[in-house]
């Protein structure tokens, strides 16, 4: 694997039945480029977690992933409500998710914990009523 | 024990069979929430659980479990049967709770 790979995604509003399509679909791609399965798993946990938090909270938005020989890199960007306070955001079991999210199972306040936990690096940009983006880069060992 | 072996046990309602029924299942994993389920799974885990939408079949597909079993009498919804049914997934169900269920499973596992 030498050349770099840019794959988009865009991400609807409120669409429960199709969260997870765009990390299964670059899982997918990913195993069939033989990308060592733990990078492969760390991707899909933490892009799924971004992607299941576009939907919940921000109307959805846009993914952007780069696969590069060294690095896989995950943008997230979206155009929802913003993180008022990113350190409340970041503390395991703190969610805004509401009750109907609740009821589908997520709403554990382990999106974003997982996010930066299965990534190597992760950077947070927010403005509130503006939108959020979120970088994330799983390192493919040499 | 492969899937197809749990299936063949005639312990769980059949669902959905699914396509990678050779699967061997290495465990048994319990749980409800989707967030820990996604960073928890287990690799060829059976997954025993209540919750029965469409996300539930992302989280498995996600973490390469092996196979859904559904307790507590709950079953998949009409989008996620039609989605288990185009992924092959297979999805078992069960009237009992998701512990018994799940002894039940790592019992077999030998």
């Amino acid at each position: 694997m030498s050349d770099t790979i840019t794959l988009k995604y865009d991400v609807s509003t409120d669409d429960f039945t199709r969260a997870g399509e765009a990390s299964s679909d670059v899982k997918r791609k990913l195993k069939n480029m033989n990308v060592n399965p733990e990078a492969v798993r760390k991707v899909a946990i933490a892009m799924y977690e971004g992607e299941i938090n576009m939907v919940i909270h921000a109307n959805g938005g846009v993914i952007t992933v780069t696969i590069d020989p060294d690095c896989i890199t995950m943008i997230l960007a979206d155009k929802g409500p913003g993180i008022p306070d990113i350190a409340k955001a970041m503390q395991a079991g703190y969610s805004t998710a509401p009750d109907n999210v609740r009821d589908l199972g997520f709403g554990a306040g382990m999106g974003l914990p997982n996010m930066k936990k299965y990534s190597d690096d992760m950077k947070i940009e927010t403005e509130l009523g503006v939108g959020t983006t979120v970088t994330m880069k799983v390192f493919l060992a040499a | 024990m492969t899937v197809k072996e749990l299936i063949d046990s005639g312990k769980f309602e059949v669902v959905n069979v699914g396509a990678a029924t050779d699967t061997k299942i290495t465990d048994v994993f319990c749980c409800d929430l989707l967030s820990i389920a996604m960073s928890r799974g287990i690799e060829g885990a059976a997954w025993v659980t209540v919750m029965g939408n469409i996300n539930t079949l992302a989280v498995l597909s996600l973490t390469d479990m092996s196979c859904i079993v559904l307790a507590e009498g709950t079953n998949l919804d009409q989008a996620a049967k039609a989605k288990a049914i185009e992924q092959k997934i297979t999805v078992l169900r069960t009237d009992e709770p998701e512990f018994k269920a799940g002894l039940y499973i790592h019992g077999k596992l030998g």
